[in-house]
């Protein structure tokens, strides 16, 4: 073997001989970047969540806390699993008699959906239009965004209430305009929760939209157009398409918190409204019923865990055949 | 059968005062805001021509281009195709097709649904259409490629790609955008072959912006030099090199030694040219500069011989001291101090291995060339 042959032979060996300790640590910061989050679920999700889920399991009581059994390892271990065989599923069993529960699961979904639908209409225009802006002016565009995030979302939709009420604002101009010669009943209907879930969730939507549009090649545009492409096709052909991730990202952030939304239904809806987060409420403070409004809660998580699931696999496939 | 080169020695349309121009700028310019990009420019292209714009960025090309695809209009001036004026006709109704710098292939197509998709657009039966996309992956030689996304691509196969989408409609005129920009050198050259193959076979017009002084030379029949959106000449490639029509040109294309002086005698054949550090040239080829004129004899790196004695017979010999030596392997090129102080830049092809008269730094050497060897520029 020639000298050069077998230096290059053993330079690699030697190259990852050079510092093991070093790469070590480095191996070992670079998880512990990776655990911080880990941890983080952990402790402010998954053990919540579990505690919530062992109280859907148990029984109401007139006590402090207002359930049985409350775990405690005073007992020895038999004592713990004792307590453990208390549990049962009834207060699941309880959901599928009641309709109210089914109802208000179903009339959450669809809100939310409708909601969903409306916030994507109105902000993929302003996403839109932010992104084909002036690059000098999208930093206050974006900046508008966000604003009303600097003021407390309950108090923003109480404003809402001053708005929509019959002797409100809107009213008040629409009259005085002459639109319309008597108030429009507003507050206190489903007309009142879609336009809350629209005012407050729109940054949710527009800001991954405006994310996935800004970073579009606006050659790609133009190559369409080059083709014999009209702008409208082009738009639904390239532009729409190609935003498919931020519309997704978008209506994902809108959708979830709107099917358990509390706030909004509860001070715009009135009280006739039937959705699950009011519903949840209820039960938890004026029942006094934590184990049902427990199961509620792990029920609703299902309810939204299976479509985030299934969406990120069927993402998965696709960047796999993506390859 | 011709073969490709010799139909290409035969095309010289602008030479035939008959010929009808296919592209016409008339009188165009083009400004954003203050910034004129294209000042009042005339140009003339003929059909099935390979025509190049070449210049420095920010020179007025790519505007150029976008006015002929559509994507600007121009601020004043026409610009006319087969006779139509282009003026109001939205890039989607042009029938001209443009190949992007950036190639703009659509990512979430494959490379067959890219090919089609301006056929789509014409609402060609879908027969047809996968016959064309068939002829064109064939064309590029991208047949295994169909079914992939532009980004399982390499950079070649996706300049190909787009090339393939952009002469899928047989536009009348092609437009290409720096086609070979983003291409390593190599690819480039042979990419550069093949794109005129491919325009002498499918007969189209094509128009091509380049800053790439040899990309333009090897491709295009004529060749426009723009400077600040105007057109400092249009030639063909041996003419823009050979006879270029000013310092401009002569500097933009290829290496020049430039010598600043005045016209001192005029006789019937010759011009002797007074240098302003006081070499003596005489020229054949004074073209019209008047006695006492300020001129520059421009002449370039490879017409000039070095040698270490004074030629015998040479009508102009300048004599220096070699400043610097380049060894490129297929050429030498020296840098000569003449005694005047005039850095003067020779070149010699190695067609021997051996040099039998080896030069060396700081060593006394002669520069001599003849006198048609250069030109007399007025501007």
């Amino acid at each position: 073997m020639s000298n050069a042959a077998a230096a290059a032979a053993t330079s690699p060996s030697a190259d990852a001989a050079k510092s093991p300790l070093a790469r070590l640590g480095a191996a070992f910061v670079g998880r512990l970047v990776i655990i911080i989050p880990y941890l983080w679920l952990l402790f402010f999700f998954l053990i919540p969540f579990i505690i919530v889920f062992k109280i859907s399991l148990s029984q109401t009581a007139i006590a402090m806390p207002p359930y049985t059994p409350v775990l405690d390892f005073s007992g020895g271990i038999s004592g713990f699993f004792d307590q453990l065989k208390q549990l049962s599923i009834d207060n699941y069993t309880w959901l599928t008699e009641d309709a109210l529960y089914f109802n208000a699961y179903v009339t959450s979904v669809i809100i939310a959906a409708i909601s969903t639908v409306l916030t994507l209409l109105v902000g993929y225009p302003i996403a839109y239009g932010m992104s084909r802006a002036p690059a000098t002016i999208r930093p206050t565009l974006l900046m508008l965004v966000i604003l009303p995030f600097w003021t407390s979302f309950l108090i923003r939709v109480y404003a809402w209430i001053g708005i929509l009420k019959p002797e409100g604002l809107l009213n008040q101009l629409l009259l005085a305009t002459g639109v319309i010669s008597q108030p429009l009943i507003i507050l206190n209907t489903y007309t009142a929760i879609f336009i809350g879930i629209v005012y407050s969730y729109l940054p949710f939507m527009v800001l991954p939209l405006y994310s996935s549009l800004e970073k579009m090649d606006y050659s790609l545009i133009e190559a369409a157009k080059d083709l014999g492409c009209p702008p409208t096709s082009a738009f639904w052909k390239i532009t729409f398409p190609l935003s498919l991730p931020g519309v997704i990202a978008g209506c994902l952030l809108v959708f979830i918190p709107a099917v358990g939304e509390f706030v909004i239904p509860d001070l715009l809806g009135g009280s006739q409204t039937l959705m699950i987060g009011k519903t949840l409420w209820n039960e938890f403070f004026a029942n006094r019923d934590w184990p049902v409004s427990s199961a509620v809660a792990v029920i609703l998580l299902l309810l939204l865990i299976v479509p985030i699931m299934l969406f990120q696999q069927a993402q998965a496939r696709a960047q796999e055949q993506g390859k | 059968m011709k073969s490709l080169g010799s139909i290409r020695r035969d095309f010289a349309p602008w030479n035939d005062p008959n010929a009808k121009p296919y592209i016409q700028f008339d009188n165009v310019t083009k400004k954003f805001g203050d910034f004129t990009a294209v000042n009042n420019l005339s140009l003339t292209i003929f059909e099935r021509e390979f025509f190049a714009l070449l210049g420095a960025s920010g020179c007025g090309k790519s505007t150029l281009l976008r006015m002929l695809a559509g994507f600007e209009e121009p601020t004043a001036g026409r610009i006319l195709l087969d006779g139509q004026d282009l003026r109001g006709i939205p890039p989607y109704r042009r029938p001209v097709n443009m190949m992007f710098q950036s190639y703009a292939l659509f990512p979430h197509m494959t490379v067959e649904n890219n090919i089609a998709f301006g056929l789509k657009q014409d609402g060609m039966p879908k027969p047809e259409i996968a016959a064309r996309v068939a002829e064109m992956l064939k064309l590029v030689k991208l047949e295994q490629f169909a079914k992939r996304k532009p980004h399982q691509l390499s950079g070649g196969q996706r300049q190909r790609v787009a090339l393939a989408r952009s002469v899928a409609k047989r536009p009348k005129v092609l437009l290409l955008d720096e086609p070979l920009g983003a291409l390593d050198k190599k690819l480039r050259e042979e990419t550069q072959f093949e794109l005129m193959d491919l325009q002498q076979k499918l007969g189209l017009t094509f128009v091509v912006v380049t800053h790439d002084q040899e990309e333009a030379m090897t491709m295009a029949d004529r060749i426009a030099i723009l400077d600040k959106g105007e057109v400092m000449q249009v030639a063909t490639p041996p003419e823009v090199y050979e006879a270029p029509a000013s310092r401009f040109v002569a500097h933009f294309v290829g290496n020049v030694n430039m010598f600043e002086g005045k016209v001192a005698e005029r006789t019937a054949k010759t011009t002797r040219i007074s240098g302003a550090t006081g070499a003596q040239i005489v020229v054949e080829n004074a073209g019209d500069a008047a006695a006492g004129a300020d001129i520059v004899f421009a002449i370039r790196p490879e017409k000039i011989k070095i040698s270490s004695k004074k030629p015998a017979d040479a009508i102009n010999a300048l004599e220096g001291e070699v400043y610097d030596i380049a060894y490129l392997g297929d050429m030498t090129v020296y840098h000569v101090r003449l005694d005047d102080g005039q850095m003067v830049r020779a070149s010699t092809m190695n067609a021997a291995r051996v040099t039998e008269d080896p030069l060396s730094w700081n060593d006394r050497a002669w520069v001599s060339f003849r006198s048609d060897a250069g030109v007399v520029l007025t501007r």
